[in-house]
């Protein structure tokens, strides 16, 4: 069985990190380059870019969080490396 | 076992859904009971009274029946805290003083810039999850050195680790102190320095028995006081003004009436101004402008600063070591940044609603005569409010002053008013005209934030001293018994010396709280992560990295704000001052040598102001230092790293263990198996 090969296991946990950062970096700072082009678009009285800045980015950081931890959690199982409590 | 029946035992994290639900409940029956006697006529200032010390009683009580005499529940809480509580009470050691009473106030002075603090004291932690925390929790450490000592070959790695976390946790921990002396004397109106102590006194019986164990339950306790100290003013004033109970939804429309004010007060000259592209009169900053005080460069270098600031400080980064699984790390450091955005979503809403009344006030043309009555309350207090550059706390000096003032229309204009941004969260209740419990459960909630913030700091001081430099560095056959004696007499000494400097109200170490993010991310981050995701990482290039890169941000810090004149004069030509500005320096240089010895030191003074406006290289500000430690830190290590031997197969060993949760830690706990 190729489970707990370790090399894979960090091929796979290095590979989340690195899609992790990039959503990280995408919320921290990419979106708001575009804040004044964002703000052109306004919803619920809110110019988007402010929003973004103010409370998108934040809901974002929360759900990537959760999803890690399910996700690497899977990873840690799946190779076997899982703690056994 | 008797044991098992106190704070922190089985039995007790087996029921910590039930326990903390019964004091939640407890907590909103007392506040329901002052309320009550608020209505029959109780003075406030005993409603206040019974705010401070109940809560107060509470959390010492919590730290007393938390006491232990075994060093893995003192240093790492026997590593039992579920990754949900371990979240909460990340987020009370997380949120200071600060951010409950001044975040608000920030948004509301810096409109979209501010929102800057709010992106950078979050995403950081999506870097502690992925990067960092778990397998902190995998090695196994009592403190953040401990890594780096067991990594990078001894205790000059140690040693070099514990400088930097001295470094910046003692100012935060005195303005931590200095934010409790400030919010009991205002509530209690006691002397200023009496307050301090006071809240020393709660500081010490929450940690001091108990350590990381006590702090972490009092930590979940305060996390709960202050949340829901939060939210509730909040939350009324949203349902009266829109009639939905959710300020993070309505102050959307918030948003718009604000902007609508900004045009309608600058057409009047309410407010400063200045020319658009098509040259009509706007409000020189609207509430939702992007960069009117930073640029993108300073905006995005702060928010960089303040997230890798974030991922490093170590009394945040301990938090994690108490989870008892790898497993739990994770999602704690998801639980936690939960508990931090309900508080930090909500803070634009605050900043929102109060920039909305204060506009209103304006652009209705209010009379100086006839100012509501919470603008003299805060005038009065400290002159947290100045209108005409006076404290604003009787209606006479406000006309005073403001008449002095040419062409001055009679009514309050914007640029009239000074607030200083505690007023903002301090103010909310009493604007929405709620009832003073409402004001005390506030002031409950940002005691919450500063004792909670104060004990966890003044935990990783002593610990690093207890652990790292007495039992680790100096005297390593010390008993249990030992060690813990030593580890509480450092804890009082830390929270004495704290305390002392804080009750002399030391403004330049309150200005340099901002400066520990800066430093933590320059001075640990980088070996920090190359340690766990690069084996190739050797002890000569951490100390190199950790070295230059905390010394390059220290020069920085301290260069452009001690000694600003003579860094814009070696690094003018790396600064982005203006022909107008460098000329400016240049002429004041002149009047400072010509002047006579009686005005040399005022002319010194203007200098040196005008060079700290001007000394940078490239514009970048000052708490944004850690934007050229940051890097220097990485390649020195890469560098150095590269050109010294491979670590010992033993230490790379170490390190693939530390990356697979299976298995036992790194560093074995003495004592954390006793349950």
């Amino acid at each position: 069985m190729a489970n707990g090969s370790p090399d894979r296991y960090w091929s796979r946990t290095s590979a989340l990190m690195w899609t992790m950062f990039v959503v990280w970096l995408f919320f921290s700072f990419i979106v708001h380059f575009f804040v004044n082009q964002l703000n052109s678009i306004v919803i619920l009285g809110f110019p988007l870019g402010f929003y973004m800045a103010a409370q998108g980015s934040l809901i974002a950081f929360v759900i990537m969080l959760f999803l890690f931890a399910k996700r690497q959690d899977a990873i840690d199982r799946e190779e076997g490396v899982a703690e056994d409590r | 076992m008797a044991k098992e029946y106190t704070v922190g035992g089985s039995s007790f994290i087996d029921n910590l859904g039930k326990i903390y639900a019964l004091y939640t409940g407890a907590f909103f029956g007392f506040v329901i009971l002052l309320a009550i006697l608020e209505q029959v006529g109780v003075p406030n200032r005993f409603i206040g009274y019974g705010f401070v010390f109940l809560t107060l009683a509470v959390y010492a009580l919590i730290g007393i029946l938390s006491r232990t005499s075994e060093v893995g529940e003192y240093y790492v809480a026997g590593r039992t805290v579920p990754s949900f509580y371990n979240g909460m009470a990340t987020g009370a050691d997380w949120m200071s003083g600060a951010s409950f009473v001044g975040m608000a106030g920030t948004l509301f002075l810096l409109g979209y810039d501010g929102l800057a603090f709010v992106l950078g004291w979050t995403g950081g932690y999506v870097l502690v999850a992925i990067l960092i925390a778990p397998f902190l929790r995998k090695f196994g450490a009592y403190t953040v050195p401990d890594f780096f000592s067991e990594r990078f070959g001894g205790n000059f790695a140690r040693f070099l680790a514990v400088i930097v976390l001295i470094c910046c946790s003692f100012t935060y921990v005195t303005a931590q102190i200095y934010a409790t002396g400030i919010i009991a004397s205002r509530f209690l109106d006691i002397d200023f320095t009496v307050a301090v102590y006071v809240g020393l006194l709660g500081i010490l019986l929450c940690s001091m028995l108990g350590g990381m164990k006590a702090v972490t339950w009092t930590q979940v306790a305060q996390y709960i006081v202050l949340i829901v100290a939060y939210l509730v003013p909040v939350v009324i004033l949203s349902a009266k003004k829109y009639g939905i109970p959710i300020p993070q939804l309505t102050y959307g429309q918030a948003i718009q009436e604000i902007t609508s004010l900004e045009n309608q007060m600058a057409a009047k000259g309410l407010i400063a101004t200045s020319k658009d592209a098509a040259g009509n009169l706007v409000a020189a900053k609207p509430h939702i402008k992007p960069f009117t005080t930073y640029d993108p460069l300073n905006y995005f270098a702060l928010i960089l600063c303040l997230m890798v600031g974030t991922a490093s400080l170590p009394h945040i980064l301990m938090r994690y070591f108490t989870t008892p699984s790898v497993r739990e790390a994770r999602s704690s450091v998801a639980w936690s940044l939960f508990f931090i955005f309900l508080l930090y979503f909500t803070a634009p809403a605050y900043a929102a609603f109060s920039k909305l009344e204060v506009y209103s006030l304006v652009n209705n043309g209010t009379p100086l005569t006839n100012l509501p009555q919470w603008i003299y309350t805060y005038g009065h207090l400290e002159g947290l409010v100045k209108i005409c550059g006076v404290a604003a706390d009787t209606a006479q000096n406000v006309i005073n002053a403001c008449q002095k003032i040419a062409g001055h229309p009679g009514t309050l204009r914007f640029q009239d008013l000074n607030i200083n941004p505690d007023v903002i969260v301090l103010s909310t209740p009493e604007i929405a005209g709620m009832p003073y419990v409402i004001a005390g459960l506030v002031a409950a909630g940002g005691l919450a934030a500063a004792l909670s913030t104060a004990d966890g700091l003044l935990l990783a001081i002593a610990n690093a001293l207890s652990h790292d430099i007495y039992y680790k560095m100096i005297s390593p056959n010390a008993s249990t018994a030992t060690r813990l004696i030593v580890a509480r007499i450092l804890l009082v000494i830390v929270a004495a010396a704290s305390a002392y400097t804080a009750s002399t109200k030391p403004g330049d170490i309150l200005s340099m709280v901002a400066w520990a993010f800066s430093l933590a991310a320059a001075g640990i981050f980088p070996a920090l992560v190359l340690g766990i995701w690069w084996k190739r990482a050797t002890t000569a290039g951490a100390i190199a990295g950790m070295i230059l890169g905390f010394a390059v941000c220290l020069y920085y810090l301290v260069g452009t704000r001690y000694f600003a004149v003579s860094f814009h004069e070696v690094w003018g030509w790396l600064g982005d001052a203006t022909a107008a500005q460098k000329a400016q320096f240049a002429k004041l240089k002149e009047a400072w040598i010509a002047a006579p010895e009686a005005g040399k030191a005022a002319a010194y003074a203007a200098l040196d102001r005008q060079a700290q406006t001007i000394a940078s290289w490239w514009g970048v500000r000052n708490i944004s230092a850690g934007l050229f430690g940051l890097p220097v830190g990485f390649i020195a290590i890469w560098i150095v790293s590269l050109l010294t031997p491979a670590p010992s197969q033993a230490v790379q060993d170490m390190v693939d263990a530390t990356r697979r949760p299976r298995g036992d830690t790194i560093l074995q706990d003495k004592g954390a198996m006793a349950h």
